[in-house]
């Protein structure tokens, strides 16, 4: 017993220094992404009103082509006046409510369409990607069309699908605009999420596989046990995906299709009202882009919840 | 684990591995066919350590997984315990260890080798109990609710022998196991492996490209050649009980001998043979 126990090699349980400064590491790098973003807007500021300073007031023309765009306040207003045109009443709106409160209400209005349009497409693709591992028939018949769906123009699917959903019932309630929105979000959504989760559920290791068939695992567990924890690294960035096409499928649905309330419907309405009142369309714009933020933001605790089955290097 | 006691569950009992005539061809993408064994028999008794050696591509990690009932046979039978070979499995009357640890890495160390408990309903409690007490013998009781990715090959590999060891199958299957362990370790994971066979009474087919290695656990050696791959030889070592000082033995060095003649082909042990007539 005793020449068993010197035998052992000699290993220390006590987490080692390396360790913990590691995690101090970690915390930092989980900033940086939002000190990033923070500069990146700034830089944009900086660029946007430098450029009202040096740039030709009504534009540069060379060779007979405009090539340069106008710096004049119309074309380009003021970063400030931008702000300060929250803040004043949205003339079209009774009741004089601010443009900032008509913002929110259609980032709002657009973010559930898009949330719902995203969850649907999470589901729609997880069950795509779980029916293509499972068979491999469905792989070959099913990716070449899951693939050829992206290629389809949004802007010629919209009236489509608005069309389709006109003659249907959901329910017993009638179909909305808004539910054609989520259609196409969804729609848009769902790719990337099929084609990553499909990649993440073929990633264990040939070793991994054989030794849930040794334990005589049937199907189900072995994708509970290994294959979904396994995708996970490859659903993440996926999931971000999606999110972004799904804000995007959105506002382009709500423009393409002209249903009311949402940021996409503001943008344009907005631009009509820019010769007049230039500042105004870039705060629905400007709304737009903090919405692909926001759904980001709301990813990010996703992946917070899932930070377990983050992808760890392999050693050994 | 005396020979008497070997000898006697031998009789009494069926054999832990009976493989007969059985052959195994894998058809490439080209259409091309590669035989990867041939006409194979090969028998381990209840208790029993035997490895299996020979050069690479001979067809060790595909007998190993034809027993496993990983792959089907292309022809032949394989028994365990005297059932066929995917009851054997579904009933779980083996335990298998890779050259890779393919350790979960969302896992901790102690819920790894609670994998195989889990998928058959045994309780938390238990589950937890057995793997702390295997973590014990495979010398990382420290590390039970570490990570695989914090510890190193050698350990993660131990993790995966624990393992494997979690159900007391009285049968075990490993391919290279200690291939990637430094020599120290690997040792004292021989040590502890002789050990746990002695304690458990488990019957071992062990695949290994080391002939020390092969002749320190072995009972029988099995030596087999490529192209189709079949067993050449099969020598009977007979040592004893494994201690430090048999590493040094003169009987060891003739075994450790004997297997790498048996290696090299029929040709050269003749030449061999001849070399000593003289
Ligand atoms: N899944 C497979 N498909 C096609 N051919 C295979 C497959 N698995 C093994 N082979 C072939 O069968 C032969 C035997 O392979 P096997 O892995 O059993 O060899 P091995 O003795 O374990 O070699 P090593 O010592 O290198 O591990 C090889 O020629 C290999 O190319
Ligand atoms: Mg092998």
């Amino acid at each position: 017993m005793s020449v068993r126990t010197q035998q052992r090699p000699k290993v220390s349980s006590d987490e080692p220094d390396v360790v913990k400064v590691g995690r101090t590491i970690a915390a930092g790098a989980r900033l940086r992404p939002i000190a990033m973003s923070l500069l990146a807007i700034a830089i944009v500021i900086v660029v946007w009103e430098l450029y009202k300073v040096v740039g030709p007031e009504d534009g540069g023309e060379y060779f007979g082509m405009r090539l340069l765009p106008r710096a004049d306040d119309v074309s380009m207003p003021h970063i400030w006046s931008i702000f300060e045109r929250y803040w004043q009443p949205d003339v079209d709106v009774a009741g004089g409510s601010t443009v900032a409160v008509a913002v929110l209400q259609g980032m709002a209005f657009s973010l559930g369409v898009a949330g719902l349009g995203w969850l649907i497409g999470v589901v729609v693709g997880l069950g795509l990607a779980i029916l293509m591992q499972r068979f491999r028939t469905a792989e070959s018949g099913l990716l070449p069309y899951v693939v050829l769906s992206q290629t389809v123009p949004l802007v010629a699917l919209a009236p489509l699908v608005v069309g389709w959903g006109g003659q249907l019932k959901f329910f017993g309630r009638p179909w909305e605009p808004w539910m054609s929105v989520a259609m196409i979000s969804a729609y848009l959504a769902f790719f990337p999420v099929a084609v990553g989760v499909l990649r993440g559920l073929q990633s264990p290791a040939a070793t991994q596989v054989e030794l849930m068939r040794a334990y005589a695992a049937s199907w189900w567990k072995t994708l509970v046990r290994l294959r979904l924890p396994a995708s996970v690294p490859y659903l993440l960035p996926s999931l971000r995906l999606a999110a972004a096409a799904a804000i995007i499928g959105a506002i382009v649905a709500e423009i393409s299709t002209g249903t009311k309330g949402g940021i996409g419907r503001l943008i344009i309405d907005y631009a009509q009202a820019a010769t007049g009142d230039p500042p105004k369309p870039y705060t629905a714009i400007l709304g737009a882009a903090v919405l692909g933020l926001v759904a980001s933001a709301l990813v990010g605790f996703i992946e917070l919840a899932l930070r377990r089955y983050r992808p760890v290097e392999a050693r050994g | 684990m005396t020979t008497a006691a070997t000898a006697d569950r031998a009789a009494t009992a069926a054999p832990a591995v009976s493989v007969r005539q059985v052959s195994k061809t894998f058809s490439g993408r080209k259409g091309q066919a590669v035989t990867a064994l041939q006409d194979v028999d090969l028998e381990v008794a209840p208790g029993e350590f035997v490895s299996l050696i020979g050069p690479s591509g001979c067809g060790k990690s595909t007998l190993l997984r034809v027993i496993a009932n990983l792959l089907e046979p292309t022809a032949g039978s394989v028994e365990v315990f005297g059932k066929a070979a995917d009851q054997a499995r579904r009933d779980q009357d083996y335990g298998i260890a890779f050259q890779q640890a393919g350790l979960l890495p969302w896992r901790t160390v102690s819920a790894n080798i609670e994998l195989p408990l889990e998928l058959h309903g045994v309780g938390k409690a238990k589950r937890r109990a057995r793997a702390l007490e295997l973590l014990e013998m495979v010398g990382l009781a420290d590390f039970a609710d570490h990570r695989p990715d914090q510890l190193s090959g050698g350990m993660q590999q131990r993790v995966a022998i624990a393992r494997s060891l979690a159900e007391s199958p009285q049968l075990l299957l490993m391919d290279e196991p200690f291939g990637a362990l430094d020599e120290m370790t690997r040792e004292y994971m021989q040590v502890e492996l002789v050990r746990i066979c002695r304690e458990t009474g488990a019957a071992v087919v062990f695949v290994t490209h080391s002939i020390p290695e092969s002749v320190y656990l072995s009972d029988r050696v099995v030596v087999m050649s490529p192209r189709p791959g079949r067993i050449t030889e099969v020598i009977d070592i007979g040592l004893g009980d494994r201690t430090e000082s048999l590493r040094e033995a003169d009987t060891f060095f003739t075994r450790v001998t004997e297997v790498r003649e048996a290696l090299r082909g029929p040709h050269a042990a003749a030449q061999a043979l001849g070399v000593e007539a003289r």
